[in-house]
């Protein structure tokens, strides 16, 4: 489903974020990318949401090379990607339920679909009784799980997580993880960059470590 | 189809709330729009009102012939036929020295004078009224060549002041569009810059929309209806300004005419003026906010 093939990408000033990375995720894979800060990971999920463009080689999304999309189809490639960050990014002045509801607003779904897809992926992620409250009203951790539930509501196929238990602690992240590992089981494909190595230790599954902006090891 | 258009009413009325959420704000934006409004269409108003002055002393514009004493009536006659035969003449009519005489026995002041009389010392009289679309300058020179003719004494042509008032007119309106281009530019301005804070107050929810796959044009359109809603706002602002300012001056002008005696009517915004300065303002409006997300919407774009 996504290959990298042989992808550098080079910042203005010189650094290299990421260089000749080769990477191979098949549809419905969960793969973690572990590694220190400044390691690449997010430049690799920033490749893939078209937030930065490679300098070299390919980001093979579907057989497609996402890295030459003209900036037109930016819109078109990322409603089909669900999106997890450290700090959740959640408007403060909407309620749960409006920030959920944001994709399928921005997908231009009618009102009726959108109250039905929103109620479910809350219910996913348990938070149903809390859609009319504010990001502010919730716990670090049930805020992180509305993030996951807006990036879920439009039913991508690839979902990516930059550092999504980066402000939690280890319960609430390992409650989190269960949550993508449970996510995973319905056929969604993961990538999720974390530097917690013992929580990924413990969780299992493949393993990518990066080192450098250079792919240094696998585990499975 | 439906659905787009349920979006376009959601955002336009969701733009209206947020202008509600912050009155004071947005009442100071919309009374400037409207003071830069209200000026030209004011300013239009009042030589629309001039005009109406000046084209109720159309009549100063007519010219006497008088012809010299002892011709004929039918030279008089004569002279008329080939007058109304000129373009630039709307009507002649003939006044005979006896119709003059009687007008004048008449009127009782001269009564003594003219009883001492032998014979009537008034000549036959031409009023020409011309067109009032006819250009001074032919008039003048019309005057002229009567004035050469052998039958005539004495033309006279008293269009000089009215001539000036329609030039200071022409001066004033060329003003006007002058000032109501300048102001349409402070009004693009003013809302250009509202709407680049706005975009600024806004810029996490921008970012994350765009995090989420919206397009430019959805991320644009909660602000061009921002836009459009300040325009609105300004527009109606200028008009009830107008209005106000009619209504204070209403009275004086009524005042004014009944001491020269003549039946003078404040003139308002014509229905068109009216639409012109909502359209004014709505346009204006746009292309404020068109510049704004323009210049600065493609200047945000999203980082994790």
């Amino acid at each position: 489903m996504i290959r990298f093939d042989n992808v550098t990408k080079r910042y203005a000033g010189g650094h290299e974020g990421v260089s000749e990375i080769c990477l191979e995720v098949d549809a419905g894979e969960l793969v973690f990318l572990t590694g220190h800060s400044g390691a690449g990971k997010t430049t690799l999920l920033k490749l893939l949401a078209l937030i930065e463009r490679p300098t070299r080689g390919q980001v093979l999304l579907n057989g497609r090379n996402v890295g030459r999309l003209p900036a037109r189809a930016i819109p078109e490639h990322r409603r089909g990607l669900g999106m997890v960050f450290q700090d959740h990014k959640l408007l403060p002045d909407r309620t749960v339920f409006e920030n959920v509801s944001l994709p399928l607003i921005i997908a231009g779904l009618g009102r009726r679909e959108i109250a039905r897809r929103v109620r479910a992926a809350l219910d996913q992620v348990g938070l149903l009784s809390r859609e009319s409250s504010r990001p502010d009203a919730l716990s670090t951790g049930e805020q992180q799980r509305v993030g996951i539930a807006r990036a879920v509501v439009g039913r991508p196929r690839l979902l990516i997580a930059d550092e999504p238990t980066g402000n939690l602690d280890p319960d609430l992240s390992l409650e989190i993880m269960m949550l993508f590992r449970r996510l995973n089981g319905v056929g969604v494909t993961m990538l999720i960059a974390t530097h917690d190595l013992a929580l990924v230790q413990e969780l299992g599954g493949r393993r990518v470590i990066l080192e450098g902006g250079r792919v240094s090891g696998e585990q499975d | 189809m439906r659905l787009w258009l349920t979006r376009h009413v959601q955002n336009c009325l969701a733009a209206m709330g947020r202008l509600v959420q912050r009155p004071a704000g947005s009442l100071l934006t919309i009374a400037v729009i409207g003071i830069a409004l209200a000026l030209p269409a004011g300013l239009n108003v009042l030589v629309r009102n001039g005009e109406v002055l000046a084209g109720g002393w159309e009549s100063a514009r007519d010219f006497s012939v008088y012809l010299k004493p002892g011709e004929e009536l039918a030279q008089a006659a004569t002279l008329a036929k080939s007058l109304s035969a000129n373009s630039n003449v709307d009507d002649v009519e003939i006044i005979s020295a006896e119709a003059a005489l009687a007008d004048f026995q008449q009127s009782g002041s001269f009564e003594g004078a003219l009883t001492g009389l032998d014979n009537n010392p008034l000549p036959h009289t031409l009023v020409v009224r011309p067109r009032p679309e006819a250009p001074a300058s032919e008039l003048a020179e019309l005057a002229r060549e009567l004035g050469k003719d052998t039958s005539v004494d004495q033309v006279r042509l008293d269009t000089e002041w009215v001539e000036r008032l329609n030039a200071i007119l022409e001066f004033v309106r060329r003003g006007i569009w002058l000032a109501a281009g300048l102001l349409a530019i402070a009004v693009v301005v003013i809302v250009g810059n509202t709407i680049r804070l706005d975009i600024e107050n806004r810029r996490a929810e921008i970012e994350v929309a765009k995090l989420l796959g919206a397009t430019d044009a959805f991320v644009r359109r909660p602000f061009l209806y921002t836009g459009f809603w300040y325009g609105l706002g300004g527009g109606l602002f200028a008009l009830v300004v107008v209005l106000v300012g009619l209504a204070v001056l209403g009275g004086p002008v009524a005042r004014l005419s009944a001491l020269y005696g003549a039946s003078f009517q404040l003139q308002g915004l014509a229905g068109s003026g009216a639409l012109t300065v909502l359209g004014g303002g709505l346009v204006a409006g746009l292309v404020g906010a068109w510049f704004a997300v323009s210049q600065h919407l493609t200047a945000i774009q999203p980082k994790i």
